[in-house]
């Protein structure tokens, strides 16, 4: 595991150091200009936000149906990467949009969603962190209704008029931008599946020391 | 006392009344603007640069990636803090 652990970060960091060169050559888009170049980060940070939720959803019922641990603690190192990608979604964003848009914010379906889906799993987490035992069951009742939410995230661009760009954007960028776009992908994927082992491993230690502590008390 | 905190609420408000005056007449009349000016013709200091934001936003990302690594860091210090604390309590 911890092997694969490093050749997984050696990856990423090589990805992520490759980005900024292919991001720089890039074409600049012709009405937004140089800061059009957010999007190369946002797209993905949003991207994963929505992929991590969606496992968490799936790890969370998976715990609820079956009651296996490995399955909570990977919701658990999941929730926390969607409160990551999110945070820099909700950050990126805004900052694209007050330039492109002439506004930080806007309150349509696309990046109210997003927010209360981040606010969703800051809850969980918090939940996680101070609301003592059976916050496991609990917690995994939240993922899954956050798990609802992700469709309707994704779809609501084209059901709503609203500022933001549709989903047809992504499958029409033209190769000299898809290229650096998935690139970056792939170096956030990456870095999130390090991360992950070593959170999920890092629970599983804790769940360890919980249950000598445990008997520690008993004995 | 009593008078000190009188004269410091007259004084008080003689320095307000001016800002409230002015804060209820109605504002200059502004120049009307009478063409719809394209944003690529806006003069330079007029537009918002871009480049402060798109540093702001990869800043952001990467600051965000360090945050959580360290905090990953600092809960396995505290985890192995917690094992040498279990195994000396099984010694002793």
């Amino acid at each position: 595991m911890r092997k694969y652990t490093h050749i997984l970060l050696g990856a990423a960091l090589l990805v992520f150091a490759l980005a900024p060169v292919l991001i720089h050559r890039a074409p600049y888009e012709s009405t937004m200009g140089l800061v059009q170049k957010i999007f190369y980060f946002h797209l993905p940070g949003a991207l994963m936000m929505l992929f991590i939720a969606l496992f968490a959803g799936v790890m969370s019922g998976i715990f609820l149906f079956t009651k296996k641990p490995w399955a909570d603690h990977y919701a658990l190192a999941a929730a926390e990467q969607v409160v990551l990608f999110g945070a820099m979604t909700l950050v990126t964003g805004p900052l694209w949009a007050r330039k492109a848009w002439g506004v930080w914010w806007e309150w349509d379906a696309r990046l109210t969603s997003s927010l209360l889906l981040w606010m969703i799993f800051i809850a969980y987490l918090l939940l996680r962190r101070f609301g003592g035992p059976g916050s496991d069951k609990l917690g995994a009742g939240m993922a899954l209704f956050a798990l609802a939410n992700v469709p309707f995230i994704y779809v609501s661009v084209n059901y709503w008029r609203t500022l933001h760009p549709k989903t047809t954007v992504v499958p029409n960028l033209v190769p000299p931008m898809a290229g650096p776009m998935w690139w970056a992908f792939a170096g956030f994927v990456l870095m999130s599946l390090v991360l992950f082992a070593l959170r999920v491993q890092q629970e599983e230690q804790r769940a360890r020391v919980e249950a000598l502590y445990l008997a520690a008390d008993e004995g | 006392m009593r008078i000190i905190r009188t004269v410091t609420l007259a004084l008080s408000l003689c320095l307000a009344l001016p800002a409230l005056v002015g804060a209820s007449q109605p504002p200059p009349p502004q120049p009307a603007q009478e063409e719809f000016v394209p944003l690529d013709q806006l003069p330079p200091e007029a537009e918002l640069p871009a480049a402060p934001m798109v540093i702001a936003a990869y800043v952001f990302v990467w600051a965000a990636f360090v945050v959580y690594i360290f905090s990953i860091a600092k809960r396995l210090k505290r985890l192995e803090t917690d094992l040498r604390t279990l195994e000396q309590g099984r010694r002793g």
